[in-house]
């Protein structure tokens, strides 16, 4: 086996904890984190609301799909209007891509006028791999008695390409009525797509 | 090679055939050509397409599974009336580390291919366009996008081949013969290959890619054994694992550089059978009765009195009980049994609420830490110095050690019952391993009713001596013998320090451990100064208080080294882990694993008495089998996973791999040399050949 494969199989041993992802079902793993006002937010902070986990990295040309186009600020408006907890997660480390300061991700949340709840930096990726989380965007929706429901993609079809997201099925926002209405989720788990979490 | 686009038209438009039809499309990281075999066509012949991308260094594009993240190429193609066919095909990818990630995907170079089949009545030139999208990443990602046209005349000859579609064809992945099966079992599948004629060498590089995203976990490990002609991989489940209903598709691909090569599997479901729901059914905590947990418990605590590290303290209550005779035995007697019951609920509690925080531990986990092995130490050193009569325990000194001595009062009976279960702790293990294993993976009231059990059965012989003062009476009348016996049953508990102190040489460096001895001697001088200077003024007996608290200081310091300066102690056998279990099980070697500790008395019995034993050994070496222990003297979480992977919660714990057999057999707690060697045979490995 050549060096290659030998560091291969060495980051594949090291990725060991990341499988073990949240189970749909059983309650959502809770974390702390620290949001870009400084205040930690804790899942357990928000029982009795639903909870919608949003992993970004504003350079991702996946995440750029979704809000070059506004489709993700309106999902956060309408989420937040409702009574959901809308946190945006950046798990970018250090000099990746997507890692910003505080000042940095309130101004980008200016500037795409989006609505999030709360911005949580976790550069050390620990939420992340708590959760599992593989892709920007990767989503989860957590309800109201901190069980999770949801893990998976923002909608259905897997591209960078904004003119995609009319025809795609919007996962997130049927999981977000259907908990509303009472209804069981369905899709409970889909493929998240995107690029990947850079930890 | 390759040919500008224009001059390319041009040339067809001559209808000259060209060697190769290729056009390019070209960005900062990619060069993608469309390339034709032969170069022109014959009508309903098939003929070969390929999307070629050539890579800058380090950047990748993606399998048809991308694997965690990241995103396949795809293409429309548009092709002449009548023409069929396009579906591409894609060569074995390479894994592609991402951080904690992994992808499936191509560097350099790769040739997608896709086989058209041209109109029988096709005729002229005929053009086909291709829209490739794809994503190509370093481990930031960019989508991009190009049309490629491509237009190929009838060609007098349409068997010419082309070198670099032979290359591309020869790693395509190939067909496996034989037959496939996978089972899903606790978030893990095994999946199963007989008869496929693959034999790759113990040390490749052997790895499966479902081939779509969800049935498996790509950033897992896996682990694979062989045997004969079967090749058995255990996978860790994706978020979406396959269902019964479906088959388990993907590639099974050996090596991981350029001369990898892959085999398409197709798995079915494997019927349940009765051979797995044993298997799955090994572990004990699953299993157990409550019943039986309870029963168990309860028996456990009857032995428990008779441990060397509780019959002392049992003495002491039953001596001052014997010097009583004032009718209030029996409830003394119950304010003991209180103690004990209450003592050992508030360890259930303890240990669901540690549980429940998701910290690794498990039954023993006090004597993992040097602090608690040196406080028990001194403990045992101080209750030993007070029955050798070095000194008397008055007021104010440390209540638990009072109580030891036969203190009076129901709260003095109270404490000795706490004082019994806290000394008795080192002890359970042995007994108790599997309802403790069982109490440990329990909700909170039944590993309390299992807690108390075990209370209930070790509070009973002293609780019923008490209310049968009868039977007390059938004890020898108190008189001098007492003094001697309580002298005597010092050096049990000069024993214990003794072994307490090796246990903690197996955890401490020499500076440490001096330091620990060296406290212990302080402490001893102030115990014995204390004596000295009994009934006299405090000011007497300030140095005692002086010497005393050195001696604690001396404690602290010797247990708070850095963690990890020593290694685990030098058996003949390898250190266990995983990775080595699965090493040795890939080479096609059976595999014992011993879960041992230096503190575990059960466990160097059976070292004794059965592992260590020249048959023993002699067998092992004879047929291969690997020896390796897993040392638990210091707490180790990865060992602490792997024994509740299989129902318990403290050692010993016996494995035994037999080649090729995914699950392990689990041996008794308490072996023979008989048993030890019945086992090996069982796997059959073990009956050595008779020479003639």
């Amino acid at each position: 086996m050549n060096i290659r494969g030998l560091l291969t199989l060495l980051l594949a041993g090291l990725a060991g904890p990341l499988c073990a992802a949240p189970q749909i079902g059983q309650a959502a793993p809770d974390f702390a984190g620290t949001d870009t006002a400084g205040q930690v937010q804790r899942l357990s902070d928000y029982h009795g609301r639903t909870v919608v986990l949003e992993w970004t990295n504003h350079d991702c040309p996946y995440v750029r799909k979704h809000y070059g186009s506004g489709t993700m600020q309106a999902l956060q408006r309408d989420a937040v209007a409702q009574g959901v907890v809308w946190l945006s997660i950046i798990s970018s480390a250090p000099g990746k891509q997507g890692h910003v300061s505080a000042a940095q991700a309130d101004a980008l949340t200016r500037d795409r006028d989006a609505s999030p709840s709360a911005v949580v930096l976790d550069e050390q990726g620990e939420i992340g791999r708590l959760y599992g989380a593989k892709t920007t965007p990767h989503m989860f929706v957590v309800d109201a008695d901190g069980v999770l429901r949801y893990m998976g993609g923002i909608d259905s079809i897997s591209s960078a390409d904004p003119a995609d997201i009319a025809t795609a099925q919007p996962y997130v926002r049927t999981v977000l009525a259907q908990l509303a209405s009472g209804e069981p989720v369905q899709p409970a788990v889909t493929r998240p797509y995107g690029c990947s979490v850079k930890y | 090679m390759r040919r500008l686009l224009p001059a390319l038209l041009l040339l067809s438009c001559f209808g000259i055939s060209t060697l190769h039809a290729d056009t390019v499309a070209r960005t900062s990281q990619v060069t993608l050509t469309l390339l034709a075999e032969p170069a022109g066509y014959t009508p309903g012949r098939p003929l070969w397409l390929a999307l070629r991308f050539d890579l800058i260094p380090q950047w990748h594009v993606y399998w048809r599974n991308p694997g965690d993240s990241g995103e396949a190429p795809r293409v429309a193609w548009q092709l002449p009336g009548g023409w069929r066919g396009g579906e591409l095909q894609w060569p074995v990818p390479q894994r592609i580390a991402v951080g904690p990630l992994l992808n499936y995907g191509y560097a350099d170079s790769v040739m997608l291919l896709a086989e058209v089949t041209p109109a029988a009545a096709a005729t002229g030139a005929a053009a086909l366009h291709a829209d490739v999208r794809w994503l190509v990443c370093r481990e930031e990602c960019i989508p991009q996008q190009a049309r490629l046209d491509l237009t190929l005349s009838v060609a007098d000859d349409g068997t010419t081949t082309d070198p670099r579609f032979d290359a591309a064809r020869a790693r395509l992945p190939g067909a496996l013969g034989g037959d496939a099966d996978y089972r899903v079992a606790d978030g893990r599948i095994r999946l199963r290959l007989t008869g496929g004629g693959l034999t790759p060498a113990a040390d490749a590089a052997l790895w499966f890619a479902a081939d779509r995203w969800g049935p498996i976990a790509p950033s897992a490990p896996q682990r694979w054994a062989i045997d004969g002609d079967r090749l058995t991989l255990d996978l860790a489940a994706g978020e979406v694992p396959p269902s019964a209903a479906e088959p388990l598709s993907g590639l099974l691909v050996v090596g991981d550089d350029a001369s990898r090569r892959g085999y398409t599997v197709s798995a079915r479901a494997a019927p349940a059978d009765d051979r797995t729901r044993t298997a799955s059914g090994d572990s004990h905590a699953a299993t157990i009765g409550l019943a039986l947990a309870i029963g168990l418990a309860f028996v456990g605590g009857l032995l428990l009195n008779l441990m060397p590290c509780v019959l002392p303290v049992l003495s002491i209550k039953l001596l001052s009980l014997v010097g009583r005779h004032d009718g209030h035995t029996g409830r003394h007697g119950i304010a003991y049994s209180a103690g004990v019951l209450l003592t050992f609920a508030l360890l259930a509690a303890l240990l669901s609420s540690l549980r429940a925080t998701g910290a690794m531990l498990g039954w023993g986990f006090q004597l993992q830490e040097p602090v608690i092995v040196v406080a028990l130490m001194y403990l045992m050193l101080t209750l030993g110095m007070n029955l050798s009569g070095v000194f008397g325990f008055g007021g104010g000194l440390a209540g638990v050690g009072q109580t030891a001595a036969g203190r009076p009062g129901l709260r003095g009976s109270f404490a000795s019952g706490v004082l019994a279960v806290v000394v008795a702790s080192p002890c359970t293990a042995p007994f108790m391993g599997t309802a403790l294993g069982y109490a440990l993976t329990r909700p909170v009231m039944e590993s309390t009713l299992v807690f108390v059990a075990l209370g209930t059965g070790f509070a009973l012989p002293l609780l019923l001596l008490s209310l049968q003062p009868a039977w007390l009476r059938l004890l020898p009348r108190p008189g001098p013998w007492m003094e001697r016996l309580r002298q005597a049953l010092a050096f049990p508990l000069y024993a214990t320090a003794a072994w307490l102190l090796w246990v903690l040489s197996q955890q401490l460096a020499a500076g440490p451990l001096a330091a620990a001895l060296a406290g212990g001697v302080l402490l001893a001088f102030g115990l014995w100064w204390l004596g000295q200077t009994w009934r006299r003024t405090w000011s007497r007996r300030l140095p005692a208080a002086v010497l005393l608290t050195g001696g604690l200081v001396c404690a602290v310091v010797a247990a708070t080294p850095d963690r990890g300066e020593r290694a685990s102690g030098g058996a003949a056998a390898d250190a266990w882990s995983t990775g080595r279990v699965a090493q040795l099980r890939a080479a096609g070697a059976p595999v014992l694993v011993n879960f041992t500790a230096a503190w575990c008395i059960t466990c160097k019995v059976n070292e004794q008495v059965a592992l260590d034993t020249r048959a023993v050994v002699e067998t092992l070496d004879a047929h291969g089998v690997a020896y390796l222990k897993a040392d638990w003297t210091r707490r180790d979480a990865k060992i602490t996973a792997e024994l509740q992977r299989h129902g318990r919660s403290g050692v010993p714990l016996y494995l035994l791999y037999a080649a090729g057999d995914p699950e392990p057999r689990v041996l008794p707690q308490l072996l023979t040399e008989r048993s030890v060697l019945d086992a090996i045979a069982d796997i059959g490995i073990g009956k050595p050949e008779k020479t003639p």
